[in-house]
């Protein structure tokens, strides 16, 4: 079964761990072709949000659609339109960059996986490393080896979770010409980060989170770290 | 607590106290004497044993697929129950035979087979408490294993030591013995359903304890 | 993606990994022919094994070797929590379970490539002797352990205390292999052989590797779900 969605829902989804509360009722829409910003402190839940959105966590309550779709009724179709960047970056150190992009590509059920990992190292503009292993690169470069895995079976809905970091300013400004390329395309691209100035421009709409908690939802933010000082200052829900 | 509790929990410890006086006045066994009455505590012990083992098995295999809370709290409450009487039953048991046979353990194959169920819901407690968040649904995975496994380890243990499996050491009942363990056994099995309640009502208590600290952060 | 594609996959890139650095398979054995030397230096007297010596020391070596490479093939796929990306492909979650079943009966029997001639040389036991039936013991008995081991190694990846509690439950759980398979290795050393006592314990070994490869197939996705 092929299925495709245009938009995600987040219907007040509440997701905690015995007596921790990790999210509180969060609700949000992201349609096709744009970036959605998940921003917030360390702890704030975005992990853990990116991580309900990618169906290796289901919410205590609450509900995630995507289009008419829910993750319960589609399990291994949805999978496949789903591409998620972690915080640990799902690479086997001992294989080589190109053995790591042929073996998830071919696990994601991209067409050719060597043809497509080739193509996605030179995207990376790493063709020349391809036979190295992963243990030998730098965090950026593995960064930017991880976000070609993510992208590889061209993924309808595109989940990140902190990207940034460990990227030097080439690498990050490569990674936002590649997010709005994404979006260009139709993509669903949710991106958790706390590096505003690198977000800063990028974002369609932004959602803040502080302590699982919505605090504001705004919509093509401008000046994002002073837009966000002002709205973590706010003490309570606005 | 339901309305039943304190009624049954009368008639259970009056049960209790009774069955002393019926075990006593129960027909002597001809070979083993006095000794022997221990039966009457062990084999209903085994039973509910047994009976707490299969609600384990099936509360988690129902919490596993459903993920049903009230399941996973019966099923822990019965792994507790599993450890209690298995406990129960494995040291009456070498009681016994030590003082029928002359041995404290024989590898005889229900003895041998209740220890590695004993032994498996121990492993269920240990992870509970040991294994960190996710915990509950590694103990259920565990105790419906635990429980498919029940006639392999059986078999294997019965035919172990020698192709002829040995004689059994509990013998069959004599009829005339009936009247006292069957009232043995409905004294276990009342106070195996009056600990289950009182042990899922703790369980009860933690889990609105916990929601409670929930709706504080509302 | 169809079950089989994905679990080949997944097995293919567990031993490319492997032969990679073989860091598994070294440690592996060699700590299962350290076990093998432990257990006849305790139990070996005048240089005679105990009866029936030789198989149980074989098949301890076996499930405590299991054992470590079950705990180091996981902690592998926990490093970079890779164990998530394979959980992401669009397959049934159970053909991931049935790849990573396969690359640990691939090491094991490895293992036991080796073990079964040092055995039979130590303590001179007459393991070679019957070649089909004892392949037949190894490989059903090396599927049960294995078959479990994989799935409490999964469950366990994301827990605390996951060193200890392996073997906690895995143990009692995969006790029946153990009997069947130290009963059935030696009734095949002795010197008249009874072959219809080998085949009752192949043929519970056989009905056990059934119903727990089963049993884990049905709850490995409830289980790797949060």
């Amino acid at each position: 079964m092929i299925i495709d969605f245009d938009h995600v829902t987040a219907d007040d989804v509440s997701r905690h761990f015995g007596r921790r509360r990790a999210l509180a009722r969060i609700s949000f829409r992201a349609g096709s072709g744009t970036i959605l910003g998940l921003l917030g402190p360390n702890g704030a839940g975005k992990s853990t949000m990116i991580a309900l959105l990618a169906t290796l966590m289901r919410p205590s309550e609450g509900d995630i659609r995507y289009g008419p779709h829910t993750s319960k009724a589609t399990g291994a179709s949805l999978r496949r339109t789903i591409g998620i960047l972690g915080h640990d970056l799902f690479l086997y150190p001992e294989l080589t960059a190109h053995e790591n992009l042929t073996f998830f590509a071919g696990l994601y059920g991209a067409a050719h996986a060597r043809a497509a990992a080739s193509a996605a190292l030179e995207q990376a503009g790493l063709s020349d490393r391809a036979d190295d292993p992963i243990a030998s690169f730098s965090r950026g470069m593995r960064q930017r080896v991880a976000l070609e895995r993510a992208l590889i079976h061209r993924p309808r809905l595109v989940l990140l979770d902190e990207p940034f970091t460990g990227l030097d300013d080439a690498s990050a400004a490569a990674l936002v010409a590649r997010l709005r390329g994404l979006r260009a395309e139709g993509a669903i691209v949710i991106l958790a980060t706390h590096d505003l100035d690198l977000a800063d421009g990028l974002l369609d709409s932004a959602l803040f989170l502080r302590d699982g908690r919505m605090v504001d939802t705004v919509a093509r933010p401008d000046a994002l770290r002073s837009t966000y000082r002002t709205i973590m200052g706010r003490t309570g829900v606005s | 607590m339901p309305n039943w509790f304190i009624p049954i929990a009368g008639l259970c410890a009056a049960m209790f106290a009774a069955s002393p006086f019926l075990i006593a006045n129960a027909d002597y066994e001809s070979t083993m004497g006095l000794v022997q009455k221990i039966f009457y505590y062990h084999l209903p012990s085994a039973w509910i044993f047994l009976l707490s083992a299969i609600v384990c098995g099936i509360a988690s295999a129902r919490f596993l697929f459903r993920g049903s809370p009230r399941q996973d709290r019966l099923a822990y409450a019965a792994a507790e129950l599993t450890v209690l009487f298995g406990a129960i039953v494995l040291v009456t048991g070498p009681l016994w035979a030590r003082k029928a046979w002359g041995v404290w353990w024989q590898w005889d194959v229900r003895l041998t087979s209740s220890l590695m169920g004993w032994m498996v819901a121990w492993a269920y407690l240990l992870v509970r408490k040991y294994g960190g968040p996710g915990s509950d649904k590694l103990a259920a995975g565990l105790a419906l294993f635990g429980m498919a496994n029940v006639p392999f380890v059986y078999v294997s243990v019965n035919y172990w030591r020698t192709i002829h499996p040995a004689t059994t050491v509990v013998p069959t009942l004599p009829v005339d013995m009936g009247m006292a363990l069957w009232f043995s056994v409905a004294c276990f099995l009342l106070l195996f359903v009056l600990l289950l309640r009182l042990r899922v009502h703790l369980e009860e208590q933690r889990a609105r304890l916990d929601a409670l600290y929930l709706s504080l952060d509302e | 993606m169809t079950f089989g594609r994905t679990a080949w996959l997944v097995l293919r890139k567990d031993l490319t990994v492997e032969v990679r650095s073989l860091e598994i398979a070294y440690t592996t054995l060699f700590f299962a022919i350290s076990c093998v030397l432990f257990f006849a230096f305790a139990l070996v007297k005048e240089g005679k094994a105990p009866e029936d010596g030789a198989a149980g020391i074989l098949w301890i070596a076996i499930a405590f070797a299991g054992t470590l490479a079950l705990g180091r093939t996981f902690e592998r796929e926990r490093q970079s929590e890779t164990l998530r990306a394979l959980l992401m492909a669009p397959a049934a979650r159970p053909a991931i379970y049935v790849g990573k079943l396969l690359g640990i009966i691939a090491l094991l029997s490895a293992a036991e490539l080796v073990l079964v001639p040092l055995v039979a040389f130590l303590f001179q036991a007459p393991l070679l002797s019957h070649p089909f039936w004892l392949s037949a013991v190894l490989i059903s008995g090396t599927v049960g352990f294995s078959a479990v081991g994989t799935l409490f190694s999964a469950m366990l990846v994301r827990a605390r205390s996951r060193d200890v509690l392996l073997p906690v439950l895995l143990y009692p759980i995969t006790v029946p292999v153990i009997i069947a398979g130290v009963r059935a290795t030696a009734a095949l050393l002795e010197p008249d052989v009874e072959l219809s006592l080998v085949r009752f314990w192949v043929a519970l070994l056989l009905a056990l590797d059934v119903v727990f490869v089963t049993l884990a197939l049905w709850t490995f996705e409830p289980l790797m779900t949060d």
